[in-house]
């Protein structure tokens, strides 16, 4: 079977050392790592934002090569930055993560995120939580095969985590679509199929999240330990 | 923008443009009793050079402004602002009183080369995505320094009438051009304008974001570089004719984006109709000032624009307070 997204060689000089990655349809996949650790670089190179070495395929397409409206259709990527400068309208931002004006689909997504009240303000006069919800509508808009997340679920309440959540669950297993996100809270990750973890610029583990949580290299590379009562700082041997 | 703004602001530049043209109508009127063919020189030498310079330079002005607002994602930033005009008239200085060149090419190319310098440096002063305070500080700098150097290069100029001659030009003048110098600063400026509105899909998309404009398959870099060698050759092109004219590149583009309801790019052409409109009203408001002689037109829009601006930065200080 054809990997959804594939990456060969995938390397940022001083950020990201050559990785191999594959996605399958359907796999919603956590990123997570300490700071960093190379998680945006991974989640940019993967985007085509970084300039960086190695290959990046969408269904066996070349992603750098693909010309705006394609990449579109192909990849959405939501960067950590919800900071957004003009005062555009929240329906007019999602419209700009379509190829081409789709008033109904604008719609739908307004819906799905509950933004109905929100859809007509300008999105610098939004709160950090509700831009990062009109983001992500804009990074679905236009149903692409892979959606590359940097932090989807910062900013948001645990009513909003959980809605996100699902509608992630939705787009990949309703599409032709699979999920990247990047996040920082461990306890996250079983929401995900697969967790990679990834420290010092190279992905050290790739495995499910129960496996993952079980796992020494987790606490290692956050510096964590795990007993009975959750996680605490590992105290210096 | 919808077709009734469009259709609005194109009769209102035209409005302008045909103002611009026919007055004041009493000297016109009697000139055309008295003598027909001196008429016809006067308006072929004289009225139609000067509103179609003001009319270009207004459009450039103000097509440049919104581009360069887009690419620097802050809704200060301006050819003027950013130090290019003033970079503009020191090529163009250098060129005709250092270099000794007159031709108008020569002037085009010097005044280009100028602004090209003076939004590199800027650039790389203050990087793509300038906070305010940097981008004006390095802007205030390059202008600064830019300034200097004219005076500099007029000071040591062969001519000892050097600065004489270049006071009207430096202050910004519309007056006594010729059709041939109208031509020189209309063909880079419809270049500049028609091949930056290539570039409105890469400009909105950068509203989400330089990273998301990426991802979307925009090469931004190339964006970049287009924005302000295009910008650079159209402003330089109005520059080595008319000299620097400030705040139009500043104000066009705050309402045009009214009018797109706040998307950048797709601004450029609403605000080089605003552009052309404001500069042929800063045109007729200078004919019309009862003075007993001519005020540059650049003083006219810099008293007019300057006011605009603290508000601007006023209104800046207190969403930043609130």
């Amino acid at each position: 079977m054809t990997p959804m997204i594939e990456s060969l060689g995938l390397a940022v000089p001083g950020r990201l050392e050559p990785t191999d990655l594959q996605c399958m349809r359907g796999e919603m996949t956590a990123i997570i790592g300490p700071n960093g650790a190379g998680k945006t670089s991974l989640l940019r190179a993967l985007a085509g934002v970084e300039r960086s070495g190695g290959r990046v395929t969408i269904s066996g397409e070349d992603v750098m090569s693909a010309p705006p409206p394609r990449r579109m259709r192909l990849l959405s990527f939501l960067p950590a930055t919800r900071s957004l400068v003009w005062p555009i309208s929240a329906r007019d931002v999602i419209a700009l993560g379509l190829p081409r004006p789709d008033a109904v689909r604008t719609e739908e997504l307004i819906e799905l995120l509950e933004l109905g009240p929100l859809a007509h303000r300008p999105v610098n006069s939004l709160s950090t939580g509700e831009r990062s919800r009109v983001l992500l509508a804009r990074a679905l808009a236009a149903r692409p095969r892979v959606l590359l997340l940097d932090e989807p679920l910062s900013n948001l309440d645990p009513y909003w985590v959980l809605t996100t959540l699902r509608i992630l669950r939705n787009a990949v297993s309703g599409g032709d679509c699979a999920a990247l996100a990047s996040l920082h809270n461990l306890e996250q990750i079983t929401a995900f199929d697969r967790v990679v973890l990834v420290d010092r610029g190279r992905i050290v583990a790739d495995q499910g999240p129960e496996e993952m949580l079980a796992s020494e290299g987790l606490g290692k590379a956050f510096r964590l330990e795990r007993n009975a009562a959750g996680w605490r700082v590992r105290e210096p041997a | 923008m919808t077709v009734r703004a469009s259709a609005l602001l194109i009769a209102t530049a035209s409005a302008a443009f045909l103002l611009s043209l026919l007055l004041p109508w009493e000297s016109m009127g009697g000139l055309l009793r008295q003598d027909p063919s001196l008429a016809y020189a006067v308006f072929l030498e004289l009225r139609f050079p000067r509103a179609l310079l003001a009319l270009v330079y207004g459009a450039t002005l103000g097509a440049s402004g919104a581009a360069i607002q887009a690419l620097f994602a802050n809704p200060l930033a301006s050819p003027d602002l950013t130090g290019t005009t003033s970079g503009a008239a020191l090529g163009a200085v250098v060129t005709a009183y250092l270099l000794e060149f007159s031709a108008p090419l020569a002037l085009s190319g010097g005044a280009v080369v100028g602004a090209i310098g003076a939004l590199g440096l800027l650039l790389a002063l203050a990087g793509a995505n300038a906070e305010t305070s940097t981008l004006l500080l390095a802007g205030l700098a390059i202008s600064a320094l830019a300034g200097a150097l004219t005076t500099l290069a007029l000071a040591l100029a062969p001519s000892p009438f050097a600065f004489y001659d270049a006071y009207d030009w430096l202050m910004g003048s519309l007056v006594d051009r010729s059709l041939t110098q109208a031509v020189f600063a209309l063909v880079p400026a419809l270049i500049s304008i028609m091949l930056l509105l290539r570039q409105v899909p890469a400009l909105d998309s950068l509203a989400l974001g330089e990273e998301s404009a990426e991802s979307m398959g925009y090469d931004i870099r190339r964006t970049r570089l287009w924005v302000v060698v295009l910008s650079a050759v159209g402003v330089g092109g109005c520059v080595a004719i008319c000299g620097a004219i400030g705040f139009v590149g500043l104000v066009a583009p705050i309402f045009a984006r009214r009018l797109t309801r706040g998307h950048p790019g797709r601004a450029i052409v609403p605000a080089a109709l605003i552009g052309g409109a404001l500069l042929l009203a800063a045109d007729l408001a200078v004919r019309a000032a009862p003075l007993g002689r001519t005020l540059p037109i650049g003083v006219v829009t810099a008293m007019l624009g300057a006011p605009f601006f603290l508000v601007l930065v006023l209104r800046m200080r207190r969403s930043v307070t609130a």
